[in-house]
């Protein structure tokens, strides 16, 4: 038990710190450039992409495995079926699946807590095409997670892209009463930020696990 | 507008990287060597061309409110297409650019030029506002490129440049350059130069 705890977290620490989405990869910059100068919007992004994260990473887990993989469809029980390999579909699959699953919480989320649809209805659209979420997917076929693996990188993944620009936010929030060239002033001096963001988080990868 | 602005539009003044602020994840995460920047320019050259001119051809027949499906259903068709082509002609390529091909369906400079140009205009237009566009995308780039790795690894386009007796008396590669600090710190520092130059302040 203590072993398979010991696995998760790891992934987890992995992917919040260590292979951090945003400042490893890159992945999500449009959003995170566009939305980190205020500390509100800052979270409820974050939030959302947490959640959007958690929702499709599985799903496409599910259908990458029952339907697009080498012989996924063996299940079905029809011998046409067992050879037939459809991981050609994969990036349209997924980047559906994305748009579904966001219209979708947008409507449920509607209907059912409008209070947290106030908070975060208006950045879910924007999510649909946060290269995070694709890139979770993406790496989670890569990698050749389990199912439970795949909830697990989904939240964490999506709980280091809220962490980096919640940080960032707050840091711009500071840089108003500052004199910075004008030339710098607002996309340039942002992605000197993140790349001084990025130095910090590389001390994280001296850890061992 | 005229064409002439159609296509130097892009390449400068209004550069999708540096003032549109569109396409950034890849530009940082391919650019650590000048070969990869090449190939990912030439995949988003196509996609986006092509993208832009199929939404311009059937601009009058998408109903608007399934537009953004029906746009990223043609994007992620295309780049299906290329990056099956990439892993069967250049497969080592292909491996080192891993999930970025694929993302080039959420990069922002293909979905924000069909919505707001191929869908208003002619389908002329739309194929030289999307060639310029990938143009001046692939000048960011190849430029940020040519730092990361000249700093980075000593070489450029893999020629390195550096004789052997110099790192034997003491010189060492850059090792920054080529983490993701160094993409970030480079990219920011030719936006300062690029806006210096253009006149540009955001506020």
């Amino acid at each position: 038990m203590a072993e398979f705890l010991e696995h998760y977290l790891s992934l987890a620490t992995k992917a919040i710190f260590i292979e951090n989405i945003l400042l490893a990869y890159f992945l999500g910059m449009c959003s995170f450039l566009a939305l980190s100068n205020k500390v509100e919007t800052a979270s409820g992004i974050g939030k959302a992409v947490i959640f959007v994260n958690a929702i499709t990473v599985p799903l496409n887990w599910i259908i990458k495995t029952y339907l697009l993989d080498d012989g996924a469809l063996s299940w079905t029980g029809i011998s046409a079926f067992s050879e037939v390999n459809l991981s050609f579909l994969t990036f349209i699959a997924f980047i559906a699946t994305i748009a579904a699953a966001v219209q979708l919480v947008e409507m449920v989320m509607d209907r059912f807590s409008p209070s947290l649809y106030n908070k975060l209805g208006i950045f879910l659209p924007l999510i649909a095409v946060n290269c995070a979420i694709l890139g979770s997917s993406i790496f989670m076929q890569q990698r050749d997670y389990t199912f439970f693996e795949a909830i697990v990188f989904a939240v964490s993944s999506g709980f280091g892209w809220y962490l980096a620009i919640l940080t960032m936010s707050t840091i711009r929030y500071k840089l108003r009463y500052s004199n910075i060239p004008k030339g710098l002033r607002g996309l340039g001096i942002t992605m000197i930020l993140t790349g001084l963001l990025a130095i910090a988080f590389l001390s994280f990868s001296g850890i061992n696990l | 507008m005229l064409r002439n602005k159609i296509f130097t539009d892009p390449l400068m003044d209004n550069n999708p990287i540096t003032r549109q602020v569109l396409g950034i994840c890849s530009a940082l995460a391919v650019t650590v060597k000048v070969e990869l920047a090449v190939v990912m320019t030439l995949a988003l050259t196509f996609v986006l061309t092509m993208s832009n001119v199929i939404v311009s051809t059937f601009r009058k027949q998408i109903p608007h409110n399934v537009r953004i499906i029906i746009q990223l259903v043609i994007i992620s068709s295309l780049v299906a297409l290329a990056d099956l082509v990439l892993k069967g002609f250049m497969y080592s390529v292909s491996k080192e650019l891993s999930v970025f091909v694929a993302l080039i369906i959420t990069n922002c400079i293909v979905l924000g030029r069909a919505d707001t140009f191929a869908m208003n205009n002619n389908v002329k237009d739309s194929f030289i506002d999307g060639f310029a566009n990938s143009l001046g995308y692939g000048i960011i780039l190849i430029l940020v490129a040519i730092f990361r790795e000249f700093l980075g690894s000593g070489a450029i386009y893999g020629i390195s440049l550096f004789p052997e007796s110099f790192y034997k008396s003491g010189y060492i590669d850059n090792g920054l350059m080529l983490l993701a600090p160094g993409a970030f710190i480079i990219l920011g520092l030719i936006i300062w130069l690029q806006r210096t130059y253009t006149g540009f302040v955001e506020e």
